[in-house]
């Protein structure tokens, strides 16, 4: 009778991320650093991302996770962090469309 | 401060980071924002000064965020076991308990050996393990990240799990029963040579005292002694060093 209502979770971001590097592939964390008003994922969460382009988790559930993908290439390329903002009042951000009226920091950094 | 890499994370970092959640222990990721440098917290270590207090105050409140400390903003990553409440006993209170407590956030597990109680039927997509506590236990230890609350009313069932909790440091032992079953309960478990502080730790008679009577209020009272004890964890013993 153990154990017969739980299932496996699924893999984190963080534990993924440590795969990858043994794997020997280069990668990215971004992690939500700041919120304010109506921000669909909590400070602390993550999204990496690998040289291939492969992403696992999530910044914003989605809306701004093609442009954080994008400058993780350049952090995995010349190793420095960036410190993204995205938010209504920021054109870019509205294209990309964090559009539930929130605003979010994102921390990105290459792991090793 | 420390020897860590500039801008890149340290892959040691993650690989200790991952290591503590497994092994359900608190830890943080702190990230120096200003040079991009990282190193993982596990609870209990100590870090000095206003970072120290920072720290203190992200494992109690399980928030992470940005912190300014002398002039230096931090980020601090808090990565707490889920709290886990272990009901021993699948009785009346526990049928209450289970989905208030499931809501709340909590993993959950209830062990009755007896079966006539433990069963699905009476706990639908709750995990119950119709067997003997002590067996339980040896085979998956509690942590400081697990409450317990004894319900049988029984001290073959209760007694070995509220032993088993106590050697755990669970954040929060709870035990059912009157002041005077408690007293007998005292009594017995002295006898067993466990310390007096110990002993003192169990709650009974169990939950916050809001004059509950039916077994969804004691379950109420239950869950709310339960979030106290997690939203406070740490506080008596720091009080306790500064005194």
């Amino acid at each position: 009778m153990s154990q017969t209502m739980q299932s496996a979770p699924p893999k984190d971001p963080l534990t993924i991320a440590e795969e990858w590097l043994k794997d020997g592939k280069e990668v990215a964390i971004a992690t939500v650093i700041e919120t304010w008003g109506s921000a669909p994922r909590p400070i602390g969460s993550h999204l990496v991302i690998n040289k291939d382009g492969l992403f696992e988790g999530s910044v914003s559930g989605g809306c701004v996770e093609g442009a954080v993908v994008t400058e993780a290439a350049d952090v995995i390329a010349d190793g420095k962090p960036r410190l993204l903002e995205f938010g209504v009042a920021d054109e870019t951000a509205w294209e990309v469309g964090l559009s539930c009226g929130g605003r979010i920091k994102v921390y990105v950094e290459r792991l090793g | 401060m420390w020897s860590g890499w500039a801008d890149i994370m340290d892959p040691h970092s993650l690989t200790k980071l991952n290591q503590c959640r497994r092994e359900r222990r608190a830890a943080i990721l702190l990230t120096d924002l200003g040079d991009g440098s990282d190193r993982v917290i596990v609870e209990g270590d100590a870090v000095d000064g206003a970072l120290g207090d920072a720290v203190a105050n992200a494992f109690r409140s399980g928030k992470s965020g940005t912190r300014e400390v002398d002039g230096r903003a931090f980020f601090l990553n808090v990565h707490l076991p889920p709290p886990r409440l272990v009901m021993i006993g699948a009785v009346h209170i526990s049928q209450a308990l289970a989905p208030m407590a499931a809501i709340a956030g909590f993993d959950l597990q209830i062990i009755d050996p007896r079966t006539a109680f433990a069963s699905p039927e009476r706990f639908p997509n709750v995990r119950l393990d119709a067997e003997w506590p002590e067996d339980v236990l040896a085979r998956e230890p509690l942590d400081a990240y697990c409450a317990l609350a004894a319900l049988t009313h029984d001290p073959k069932i209760d007694d070995p799990a509220l032993t088993a909790a106590l050697k755990a440091d669970c954040f929060y032992i709870g035990a059912l029963g009157s002041r005077k079953t408690h007293a007998r309960r005292v009594e017995r478990l002295t006898a067993a040579e466990i310390s007096s502080a110990s002993i003192g730790r169990i709650r009974a008679p169990i939950g916050l005292a809001i004059g509950a009577a039916s077994p969804a209020e004691i379950a109420v009272a239950v869950l709310a002694e339960i979030i106290e004890a997690l939203r406070s964890r740490g506080v008596g013993a720091e009080r306790g060093k500064a005194a």
